[in-house]
């Protein structure tokens, strides 16, 4: 059956791939045209009225974080690499500790709708706001052209749509989906959306789960004997896919730094704790988002040993979309064309939500950093900044479309592990040093946003994933000099250094003033905006 | 609209509240408790990563049946997120919400009080 479907590049019924998914759109429209009834100010646009509870809110960040490279990326890096897959998603949820630990309460009680809010808070606001929504608009671009560029390949292995023109006009309806979503629904849109899709994708893995363990005995040791018969005892155990040399396991290093501190400098991760009406929610949100996505990535280990064994390596990369086949091949395996049939729409359901919520963050980032505070220094007209924010929005859209038709058939596997090492180097050192440095100054955030961002891109440009390799998304000419396909290992210290030797050859000392009156809201949530009443 | 308290000339002398006793001592627990425990989640992940990078064989030993050093410790950390997770928000609650709370009540009272 396998085989058959592999041959016409195709699995199972196209139709009910498209009818589910068209069920999941009807169903979330309905909800994001109820929720958008009270969308009139900024704090309602941008942070959904601040009216969410923890639970729902660490729902959403589930929906928000778990991309389709980590439900499709993970399962496959799983089934082809074993042990070393599994590695990912460790990182991927330790990271959540430094955003419950160090981050999420005090962004929430210190700003209002950004990143930026926080870090210019006693700094000197135009020239770290615009640094601020610098980053934010680049982590959000390489997000976003990731998951456009997944789309493409979902759609020819799911839709069974194979030519360029076909694929491009898929991506271009789940773009204009994603525009009318975040048009009319806002944040609080956004937020059921990936509310709904958590809970689809996270019950969906559920399923599959269940049934792979039962097809084990329930045995774990029995799954990955099975994983080991088809795939080699290599599978067990660490090394495959980055034990190869010398320089692939210092790149490992490299990426392990990149995923567990970049998740708490992600600007639309930050953005989320925003849509809760205090510090405390904020708290249950990551403790909701922590057991949710650790349970998912339990799942993904058995999901990916399962598909290893049930499936194998070969037809796996033998299909269309190769790694990323391997957790609807599973759905199809297990429970023929209406599994994957509901594992496909929930596939693209991943993308919707991710794109929506990246997507909302960008052009609040642009609206609120750059238009209102920047270029109109804080007093826009009023209405006029969340106009701004829904024509950012279109043209967003519009890019992010352009981009996910560009990138089509490029090798861009690297930019979601390029946006976290960006992250980590250009965000979270300018936010723990502002949040816990009471010396920090403009200087040092400047340059270590400035630094942080601008090393991370060069290594990368320089390095084996653009040019002189066999994998690289430019063939035929070698520019790169950096050996690493990860530039975290540099980056993220560069960050950190450059922040530390701003602030200390700085002449010109911040407000203490500030400094205390931003320590005392930090802690205590002191004038930190609630809900919203309607 | 201004988005910034510091702009919008707030009078709260909030020099002398971060040098007030009880927010000293929010601070310090505050600190205390999520300093050692950041630089031990950290610590315990990267040994970790080391481990699956560098030592293979140590990780492939078989404990019980199929599974491996390296399955359990992977696991591991999966415990030590959920466990840390708990820890901290049961310690927030019990001793840093009630101070937090309180200094926050007695800064609404002064600025309602002027």
């Amino acid at each position: 059956m396998i085989a058959t479907a592999v041959e016409t590049t195709t699995v199972g019924t196209p139709w009910i791939n498209i009818s589910i998914f068209g069920a999941f759109v009807a169903v979330t429209l309905i909800v994001v045209l109820r929720a958008s009834r009270n969308n009139k100010t900024a704090a309602d646009y941008y942070a959904a009225g601040r009216s969410f509870t923890g639970p729902q809110n660490g729902t959403a960040i589930a929906g928000d974080y778990l991309s389709a490279a980590s439900f499709l990326g993970i399962c496959g890096a799983i089934a082809i690499n074993g042990y070393d897959g599994f590695l990912y998603s460790i990182g991927f949820l330790v990271a959540w500790l430094v955003a419950l630990l160090l981050v999420a309460e005090l962004m929430r009680n210190t700003g209002k709708f950004t990143m930026a809010d926080v870090l210019s808070f006693r700094l000197a606001q135009r020239p770290v706001r615009v640094a601020a929504a610098t980053t934010t608009l680049v982590v959000c671009f390489f997000y976003l052209l990731a998951q456009m560029a997944g789309a493409g390949g979902l759609v020819s292995l799911l839709l069974g749509i194979n030519d360029r023109v076909g694929q491009s006009v898929v991506v271009a309806v789940v773009g204009a989906l994603m525009i009318i979503y975040v048009l009319i629904g806002g944040m609080k849109g956004t937020t059921w959306v990936q509310i709904i899709k958590a809970a689809l994708l996270i019950a969906g893995a559920f399923i599959m789960t269940v049934w792979v363990l039962a097809i084990n005995g329930f045995n774990l040791s029995t799954l990955l004997g099975a994983a080991a018969e088809t795939g080699g005892e290599a599978v067990l155990s660490p090394g495959l896919q980055y034990g190869l040399t010398d320089l692939s396991r210092l790149d490992f290093v490299s990426l392990a730094l990149a995923l567990v501190l970049g998740t708490a400098g992600l600007p639309h991760v930050l953005m989320r704790f925003y849509t809760v009406p205090t510090a405390r929610e904020a708290r249950r949100s990551v403790v909701w988002a922590i057991w949710l996505i650790g349970l998912f990535y339990l799942f993904t280990l058995v999901l990916g040993y399962g598909a290893g064994s049930l499936i194998g390596k070969e037809k796996i990369l033998a299909a269309p979309g190769a790694v990323n086949s391997a957790a609807p091949l599973l759905a199809f395996e297990l429970g023929g064309p209406v599994l994957l049939g509901v594992i496909s729409a929930v596939a693209f359901a991943t993308i919707l939500a991710v794109v929506a919520g990246l997507t909302i963050t960008a052009a609040t980032s642009f609206a609120h950093d750059i238009y209102a505070s920047v270029v109109k220094k804080g007093k826009p007209e009023p209405g006029k900044e969340i106009k701004v924010a829904r024509i950012t929005v279109v043209i967003i859209g519009i890019f992010a479309i352009l981009g996910g038709i560009g990138v089509q058939g490029q090798n861009v596997a690297f930019l979601v592990a390029l946006a976290f090492a960006v992250a980590a180097s250009a965000n979270l050192p300018t936010i723990l040093y502002s949040l816990f440095w009471r010396r920090f100054t403009t200087r040092g955030a400047l340059w270590s946003m400035y630094g942080g961002l601008g090393s991370a891109i060069i290594l990368i440009a320089f390095s084996p994933v653009v040019s002189g390799a066999e994998t690289s998304m430019i063939q035929g000419v070698d520019f790169h000099w950096f050996p690493l396909s990860n530039p975290g290992i540099i980056s993220i210290p560069l960050g950190f250094l450059l922040g530390w030797l701003g602030t200390v050859t700085s002449r010109t000392l911040e407000n203490p003033a500030i400094a205390s009156e931003m320590d005392v809201r930090s802690l205590t949530g002191h004038g930190a905006e609630g809900a919203t009443e309607h | 609209m201004s988005n910034d308290a510091h702009e919008t000339g707030s009078t709260t002398d909030f020099e002398a509240t971060e040098r007030s006793e009880s927010f000293q001592k929010l601070k310090r627990r505050h600190r205390g408790f999520v300093f050692p425990l950041a630089a031990a989640f950290l610590l315990w992940y990267f040994a970790y990563v080391l481990l699956a990078d560098y030592a293979h064989e140590f990780m492939s030993t078989k404990v019980i049946g199929n599974i491996n050093v390296g399955l359990l410790l992977g696991l591991g950390q999966f415990v030590t997120t959920f466990a840390i997770t708990t820890w901290y928000v049961s310690y927030a609650n019990r001793k840093l919400d009630p101070i937090a709370a309180q200094i926050r009540t007695d800064l609404e009272k002064t600025e309602a009080g002027r």
